[in-house]
């Protein structure tokens, strides 16, 4: 018979289940788990200096792992300060389990201090949440919470502790198993030969990879695909990686901020084959218009993504894995010369002008100047904006999980501490977070966290002292009045990376603006990198909002 | 980063439907149910929620419009973890016409 107090089943259950780093800041309610906590050998436990900053961190170590990650945030503030973190794993499926503490059951709809219904408040965010009401359901909510979060589509759990549950002692035989994800669906066999056959009979096909095939391990079976039947191939922003973006099938991101050509493809295509996406308005935009001669298979692990946005003609709801694993023996060799020579004549016609950039102080040369100086094992994330575009648009991601970025919520301050989360769950690779001044304003205290930790991680602040995308915006759609996009002070980054213990550089400063790029990312620890950037340099192509995809500005 | 311009929403046909939910009996389960509808825009008309013989289940059920959403919204339903089954009924199922004369 086993005994002990809620607080601490939860730290061995956590144990059990493979955690090894949690990400957390404690406040009276979760005062007992984290008493359990520091008795606890096999856990590490990071002090963020903001909650949010911990849901991003454990968001870092799940994006970079594909499994579920903690974070721990007491009642009240502490759990609505996660709720940003936890939003944004909810749009771009990433497996979490947020654990909060909570007033006692008593207290609980007495407006206490510090009381807040984080349950009623991520019911729409959450893939599943739950409010503990004793000890004993402690036994089955947490390894159900992990089970949850990472069957089928991944996502965040949630689960509420009341103080009393945690001090609360139960007896009990044995502890239960570390959840395993539950088997996906039944392959649907007839509906793979009907996609094969359409795939095999189409002139003009494309392949259209999303984030669903990084989340379930496939990029390999879809290059393999697009090898076999030769697709060209593009990635939504949360595929990037899926295939290397210098694979001669590769015609890079779709949508709004896509290369010309790669849109011009899709409008020619007869058949889309859509693998782990979900037709978002930033990728297809106007959904009439999307590829209006093409034919659809769509194939996804989340049955109410099918039909959803575009009807498909073959749907498929299963692992992609699993999918394309069976759909591969059943699709024939082609070369298809006509298709690709199309592609490669649009491709030539609209030519992509970022990669010739060789200046290192301008917005693409930095981040090709960044790639250059590392390999395809760096792990590289970024902030929202301007500079996460381009970042999308010129970095060569060649490997999944290589590019870690909110895509669905576009959570300004997602950068910096995704990217401490990355180098905790990966200490051997060099991790790069692209920022803007205005994301890395978000969360910015969260360098005394890095600092502290010491981890591999690189900040390339890509300084125009405004909000970039939305001067853009206003520049271009309302009359160039740009109102409240313009900072009117300008703080010393170099000198705050200072005051956290964070070493700095100064690429404007410097004769030789990639030798000391090169150093800065070479040297051990973390690093802010500075490079002003030109305010008026813009995302281009651009699909005004609305606009079918085929309308681009600019590029 | 930009507004969403989007077509307005359809109206919704007046022909109803009544769907049959089995949930698990907790508190909570009510919640995830009515704010699927809440957030998506989708309009509930009737609700009615009580517990089966089984005391660890309720029975929900809902009458809504047979809007072209619906397909979605039945998804949407199927995916919350405390929904065990959700069937489909045609507006003349006589759950909400006997309940009529205590609104009326």
């Amino acid at each position: 018979m086993l005994q002990m107090t809620g607080a601490e089943l939860v730290v061995r259950l956590l144990e059990r289940q493979g955690i090894r780093t949690i990400a957390g800041l404690p406040g009276g309610a979760i005062l007992p788990i984290y008493d359990a906590l520091s008795g606890s050998d096999g856990i590490h436990h990071v002090l963020a200096r903001h909650e949010q900053g911990a849901g991003f961190m454990a968001q870092g170590m799940a994006r970079v792992s594909g499994r579920p990650e903690v974070c721990f945030a007491s009642s009240g503030p502490g759990a609505t300060n996660l709720v940003t973190a936890i939003a944004d794993a909810m749009l771009d499926s990433i497996p979490m389990v947020a654990i909060t503490g909570q007033v006692p059951l008593s207290m609980v709809g007495t407006d206490a201090f510090q009381e807040v219904d984080i349950y009623g408040i991520t019911v729409p965010i959450t893939k599943h949440n739950f409010l503990v009401r004793s000890a004993q359901e402690l036994l089955e909510v947490i390894p159900e919470a992990f089970r949850l979060a990472m069957s089928g589509r991944p996502g965040p759990v949630l689960v509420d502790i009341p103080k009393d549950v945690q001090n609360q002692t139960l007896s009990f035989e044995a502890y239960p198993e570390p959840a395993v994800a539950t088997p996906c669906p039944a392959l649907d066999h007839a509906a793979i030969e009907a996609a094969a056959r359409m795939i095999n009979e189409a002139q003009r096909p494309v392949l259209y990879l999303g984030g669903g095939v990084i989340h379930s391990g496939a990029a390999q079976q879809a290059v393999t695909l697009a090898e076999q039947a030769g697709l060209p191939t593009t990635m939504t922003l949360m595929g990037l990686g899926a295939m290397p973006v210098d694979h001669p099938l590769s015609i890079g991101m779709l949508g709004m901020h896509a290369a010309r050509y790669t849109n011009y493809v899709l409008e020619e295509a007869d058949l889309l084959v859509v693998i782990g996406a979900r037709f978002d308005d930033r990728a297809i935009g106007k959904a009439a218009e999307f590829c209006p001669r093409a034919n659809i298979i769509h194939v996804d692990v989340d049955p109410s993504e099918l039909h959803k946005i575009k009807t498909a003609h073959v749907a498929i709801n299963g692992d992609v894995e699993a999918v394309l694993e069976a759909l591969i023996p059943q699709v024939k060799v082609q070369l298809r010369p006509e298709w690709l020579a199309e592609v490669g004549r649009l491709r030539a016609a609209h030519p992509v002008q970022w990669a010739s950039e060789e200046d290192p102080r301008s917005h693409y040369g930095l981040i090709r100047a960044v790639a250059a100086a590392l390999d395809d094992e760096a792990v590289i994330t970024t902030d929202v904006g301007q500079h996460q575009m381009w970042v999308a648009q010129a970095y060569p991601f060649r490997r999944p999980r290589q590019w870690l970025t909110s895509g669905g919520l576009g959570t300004m301050g997602f950068g910096m501490p995704t990217a401490i989360g990355a180098a905790l769950a990966a200490p051997e690779r060099t991790v790069v977070c692209f920022s803007g001044d205005g994301s890395l304003m978000m969360n910015i205290q969260e360098l005394a966290t890095l600092a502290e930790e010491g981890l591999n991680v690189k900040i390339v602040l890509m300084n125009n002292n405004s909000l970039g995308l939305v001067f853009q915006q206003q520049s271009l759609f309302y009359g160039k009045r740009t109102f409240a996009s313009k900072y009117r002070g300008a703080p010393d980054f170099l000198k705050i990376a200072e005051g956290f213990g964070i070493a700095g550089v100064d690429l404007d400063a410097s004769d030789d603006p990639r030798a000391t790029l090169a150093e800065a990312l070479a040297r051990p620890g973390p690093c802010l990198i500075h490079a002003s950037i030109d305010r008026n340099e813009f995302v281009y192509p651009m699909v005004p909002p609305g606009a079918a995809n085929t309308e681009m500005i600019g590029g | 980063m930009i507004e969403q311009v989007a077509e307005p929403l359809q109206q919704a046909s007046c022909a109803k439907v009544v769907l049959e939910l089995e949930v698990n009996n907790h508190p909570g389960v009510m919640s995830h149910i009515c704010n699927l509808f809440a957030r998506r825009a989708f309009n509930v008309e009737g609700i009615l929620c009580m517990p089966m013989s089984n005391p660890e289940k309720s029975r929900i059920w809902l009458l809504v419009f047979d809007d072209q959403r619906l397909e979605q919204m039945v998804l949407q339903l199927e995916k919350l973890i405390d929904v065990l089954s959700v069937r489909r009924h045609g507006a003349d199922h006589e759950v909400f016409e006997r309940l009529e004369r205590f609104f009326h």
